[in-house]
Formats: structure tokens, C-alpha cells, sequence
């Protein structure tokens, strides 16, 4: 990694709260516009919104998950499940109903996925799509539930399902039943497989810890986004641990699709398509042009 | 600050890592007999911090593995500390799998800190080697138990504990994060671990209350022959009981046990 990115890595990106404000795009010339962390150009966000959240540099900015639906799926095809279902603070953590409260107030979703059917590109799927600004897509009881029903919903109908990673990885707040969403996730993945239904995975920035090491790595075909962080260990965990500078470019998907961890890296620019590609060739028969 | 007789949920990680607490292979050394050792993941390594082989369980053939610390500081360096690489999980899948075409049992042993956290681990893609771990043991034909019998540390644990009957020894502690990894992040203070190890609610007496496990095993013979012999006559006996089930029986409920746990509306307080 270049020096200059290297400083403008997000230094902790597990507990970011909030979500970036939808702007509406503007002519004028003095319209807001933002720093690209890679090439430190100041981006307008009318191009921004243009070009998918992405920089002409190739940077790819975060996505919120009602931008990543309505990027991803055919208009108006999403319908949503479990809308409604809410983590409780079953261990009675400290801070976790207040911090619930907060989030689920900054970013107006319930949880950090959003599950659903639609259709992309024509192809019916089942769609689960993990949400960054909810306490940075970690996983807890209901994002396992959601997931895991998911799965289950795709294998009764008989659908491929397309999932969206993001997350720092298990939610601390929610003790080992977090942990044991990876199991049931897996459990549920499994069992949608051995119907013979095809899995898709889109790891985005970042995808780490328990979604890592359970549903995201368990695709029959695994995407990333390009630059995104992909392992199970933070690299600050690791860099502590080993007490050591870490090679450049560590854990982004370049470096994973170079050991072999993911079939390929898949810019927003042609995602859609490849994502509509993908489900026609698993579930649409023949090609008809 | 009055300290109670009552032992603290930081007392019990603190006990779940002392030294001289028996490790993995002192449970294989005295409850199994004609061990012998399997090494290798066939991929690139053998990961010492895992050590698994075939033995016999009161005259039935089992496969056993068993996550190893190390019980002096020489042999610890030689297992790292019991925190294993992907080869290690790979290695202990390679032989889940050949106890399942033998029609063996599985005994797990599990005592880590976590998956190890390092550069080399990542590039051979530790994630990926728990999750092929998780989804595989959830559908392993054959019977398996897990026993946790110091630290459960998150998911380097779970990737031997996805069977049918998970135990903890009374002073075992099963955690998403060590205490002192959570404090540093919620609070930015790593001192803060007691609190965090008390709200985490990582104790085997826990774990019982909330389903994660089926068995508590007190630990006052711990390390004693009767000790062995006892949670060995357990073993021998649960493994009969699951061997009557058919094979469609024992997946649907080992999924069915994950399944439960953590379904938005049980746990209410």
C-alpha cells in the first residue's frame, strides 16, 4: 500500500455509527463533494452518486444498504422479510440498549442486514445484504436468524440466494449467542445446498471475523469488491500480535484472490451484470441470447 | 472492593488459563488407550497446536482431537500456546472425515485462546478453514462430542464444537472474545476485563442456563484418575445413546440444536 493510503485507511472501522446523508445532485459548481481516500481528489457527489459510490480512481466508497438494493436489484422487484425484528439486550450489557437505540435511530434500519427476494437482471434470488452503518454490519442473534430464515426461505422456493457481507464480525454485546449464529447460519447454507441451490457471495469493505469464518466464505462462487478488507483477524489484532509491519496490501481482496480465498474482484461498474450473469447460469437454462 | 467467596466470571478465565491445568493430551493419555497419532492436513503442514489420532474409548474405536496448549513453556512455544493455523483445522477435518468413513465417533478436546492471528494464517485463508470446519461438522454421519475444558475462545473454538453434545468442565470458559479484547474495544481500557468478563456471561454455569452446552463437569477430582474414569464412563454412555439414532436422526438434530439458539423472542429476559 502507498504511504499516502496508508494514512488515510480508517484506522477502527468497527464501531462507526451514523450514515452518509443522501445528497441530491446539483450543477453547481460549488456542490458539495468529498475526499477520495486513495487518490485525494475531492469527488462531487452528483459523480459519486453517478458512478455508484465510486471514484473515477477506482475507489469504491461505502454503500449503504438501501443504495446497495437499489443498485442491485431490478426496480421496485425487493420485497423485504423480518423487517420488524429487533435484537433485545438479552445479556443485559451494558451500554447495548442505549447504543441499539442510538444506531437504530442514525441509520434508520432495524438491524445490520436486510433480508428479501427480487429480481436482478431478470433472476429471481433470494437477497440478504449486511448494512455498514448499523454498528458496522456486526453480527448478533437477529442478523443470524435473518440470515439463517433466509436461507430457508430460498430453500423451500427453490431460489438461488445472493448474499452482501459487511461486518467487523460477531457482536461482542450479544456474548456466545453470537458466536452460535455462525453454526446456525452455516447449518441453514448447508442444508440450501444439498437442494442443490446455488450461493453467491459478495464480500464488501470490510469483511471480517465470524461472517469470515461461517456464511461469507461458504459461497460456491465468492466476489469481492475491489480494495475491500477480507480476513478473519483485524489487522490491528494481527499487527500486535506479530509485532511487525504487515506487508502491503494485506487482507485486501487482491491479496485474497491471490491465495486463493476468492473466484474473482468485480467492480459496481459491471456487478450488476455479472451477479444477472451468474444466476442465469445456475438457474436460467439455456442461454437465449 | 469486597471480594465474596463467590468466585467472578474473571476468576473463572483466569482458572480456565492457569498453568497445570490438565491440557488436551493428558485427557487422551488417561482416558483412551493404543493412541496413536495422525499428523498432517495433506495441504501444507502439520499444525502441532492440534493433536489427533485414533484410539480406543473402553473398547470402542473413536477419533480424537484435541486443541494443545502445552503444559511447560518448551512444549507451549512448540504447540503456539494452542492458538491453531488453518492447517491445524484442516488437519482435524481430514480426520472428522475419515472417522466418518470408519463409522467412528468424534472426541473433541477444546482449550485455545482463539484461531491464531497471524500474517501466515491469513494467507492460507484461516477463515475460510473454520467455516468449511462449521458447515462440515454440522453434517458429519457419525457421532460427535466436544468438551471444553479451559478457554473456548470464540470462532477457533467453535470450529471443533459444532456436535452433538457440547460439555464444559466447571471452570471452562466459552466466549465470543476474550474479556480483555472486549474491554479494550468497547471501553478502550483492557483493565476493564473483569467487567467485561462478568457481562459477557462466558462461565459454563451460563452456557448451561442458555442452552449453548448439554453438561457441566465439576472439576474437584479434576486431573485425578477417577476424574478420567468418570467423565470417560460419560462419554462411553452418551455415545451409546447416540449411536441408536439413524444417521438422518442425528444430522436433524445436531442442525435442530443449532438451530434454537438465539431465536429472537426465547431468551427474553
Amino acid at each position: 500500500m502507498p504511504f499516502i493510503e496508508f494514512l488515510f485507511k480508517p484506522k477502527n472501522e468497527l464501531e462507526k455509527g451514523g450514515r452518509q446523508s443522501a445528497q441530491i445532485a446539483t450543477a453547481d459548481e460549488n456542490e458539495p463533494s468529498k475526499p477520495c481516500p486513495n487518490c485525494r481528489k475531492m469527488v462531487p457527489l452528483s459523480q459519486l452518486w453517478a458512478n455508484h459510490n465510486t471514484c473515477e480512481c477506482g475507489y469504491h466508497f461505502r454503500m449503504n444498504v438501501r443504495q446497495r438494493i437499489n443498485f442491485i436489484c431490478d426496480q421496485d422487484s425487493f420485497q423485504e422479510w423480518d423487517r420488524d425484528m429487533v435484537s433485545k439486550d438479552i445479556l443485559d450489557f451494558p451500554g447495548y440498549k442505549t447504543k441499539l437505540e442510538n444506531t437504530r435511530n442514525a441509520c434508520s434500519e432495524n438491524e445490520a442486514v436486510i433480508c428479501g427476494r427480487a429480481k436482478i437482471g431478470g433472476q429471481d434470488c433470494c437477497l440478504f445484504i449486511m448494512e455498514p452503518y448499523f454498528m458496522m454490519g456486526s453480527m448478533g442473534t437477529v442478523v443470524g436468524e435473518k440470515i439463517t430464515r433466509t436461507f430457508e426461505r430460498a430453500t423451500e422456493l427453490g431460489l438461488p440466494v445472493v448474499g452482501y457481507t459487511v461486518s467487523g464480525g460477531a457482536r461482542m454485546q450479544e456474548g456466545i449467542l453470537s458466536l452460535m449464529q455462525m453454526a446456525k447460519t452455516s447449518g441453514a447454507v448447508k442444508k440450501h445446498s444439498d437442494a442443490g441451490l446455488f450461493y453467491l457471495t459478495v464480500l464488501t469493505d470490510p469483511t471480517t471475523g465470524g461472517v469470515t469464518a461461517s456464511f461469507a466464505m461458504e459461497g460456491d462462487i465468492i466476489l469481492s469488491e475491489p480494495g475491500a478488507l477480507i480476513g478473519f483477524a483485524g489487522p490491528r489484532v494481527i499487527e500486535q500480535t506479530v509485532r511487525k509491519k504487515l506487508p502491503s496490501g494485506f487482507q485486501r481482496a487482491e491479496f485474497v484472490l491471490e491465495h486463493g480465498f476468492i473466484d474473482a474482484i468485480v467492480p459496481r461498474s459491471t456487478q450488476k451484470e455479472t451477479i444477472a450473469k451468474l444466476l442465469k447460469i445456475h438457474c436460467g437454462g439455456e442461454d437465449n441470447g | 472492593m469486597a471480594k465474596s467467596t463467590a468466585v467472578t466470571a474473571y476468576d473463572k478465565v483466569k482458572l480456565a488459563r492457569q498453568n497445570g491445568r490438565p491440557t488436551g493430551v493428558e485427557y487422551i493419555d488417561h482416558m483412551f488407550q493404543d493412541f496413536i497419532e495422525l499428523h498432517g492436513d495433506r495441504r501444507y503442514a502439520d499444525d502441532k497446536a492440534i493433536v489427533g489420532g485414533i484410539a480406543y474409548l473402553a473398547g470402542r474405536p473413536v477419533t480424537v482431537i484435541a486443541i494443545e496448549k502445552g503444559r511447560n513453556s518448551k512444549e507451549r512455544m512448540a504447540h503456539n500456546f494452542g492458538a491453531p493455523h488453518p492447517e491445524g483445522y484442516r488437519k482435524a477435518l481430514r480426520l472428522m472425515k475419515q472417522a466418518e468413513k470408519f463409522k467412528r465417533p468424534v472426541i473433541c478436546f477444546v482449550d485455545t485462546s482463539g484461531a491464531y492471528c497471524g500474517i501466515g494464517a491469513e494467507e492460507r485463508g484461516e477463515g475460510q478453514a473454520i467455516a468449511e470446519n462449521i458447515v462440515e461438522m454440522m453434517s458429519l454421519k457419525t457421532p460427535t462430542i466436544s468438551i471444553l475444558i479451559g478457554e473456548g475462545g470464540s470462532g477457533g473454538a467453535l470450529a471443533l464444537a459444532v456436535a452433538d453434545r457440547v460439555w464444559m468442565l466447571e471452570n471452562a470458559v466459552y466466549s465470543v472474545i476474550s474479556p480483555e479484547g472486549c474491554a479494550s474495544i468497547l471501553w478502550k481500557d483492557a483493565s476493564k476485563a473483569d467487567e467485561a468478563a462478568e457481562s459477557l456471561k462466558l462461565t459454563a454455569a451460563d452456557a448451561l442456563s442458555m442452552g449453548i452446552i448439554e453438561q457441566m463437569i465439576p472439576e474437584n477430582e479434576l486431573g485425578k484418575d477417577v476424574f478420567y474414569e468418570k467423565l470417560g464412563a460419560m462419554l462411553s454412555r452418551e455415545l451409546r445413546q447416540l449411536e441408536e439414532l439413524n444417521e438422518s436422526d442425528l444430522l436433524s438434530r445436531r442442525f435442530a440444536r443449532f438451530r434454537s439458539l438465539g431465536v429472537p423472542g426465547r431468551e427474553e429476559r
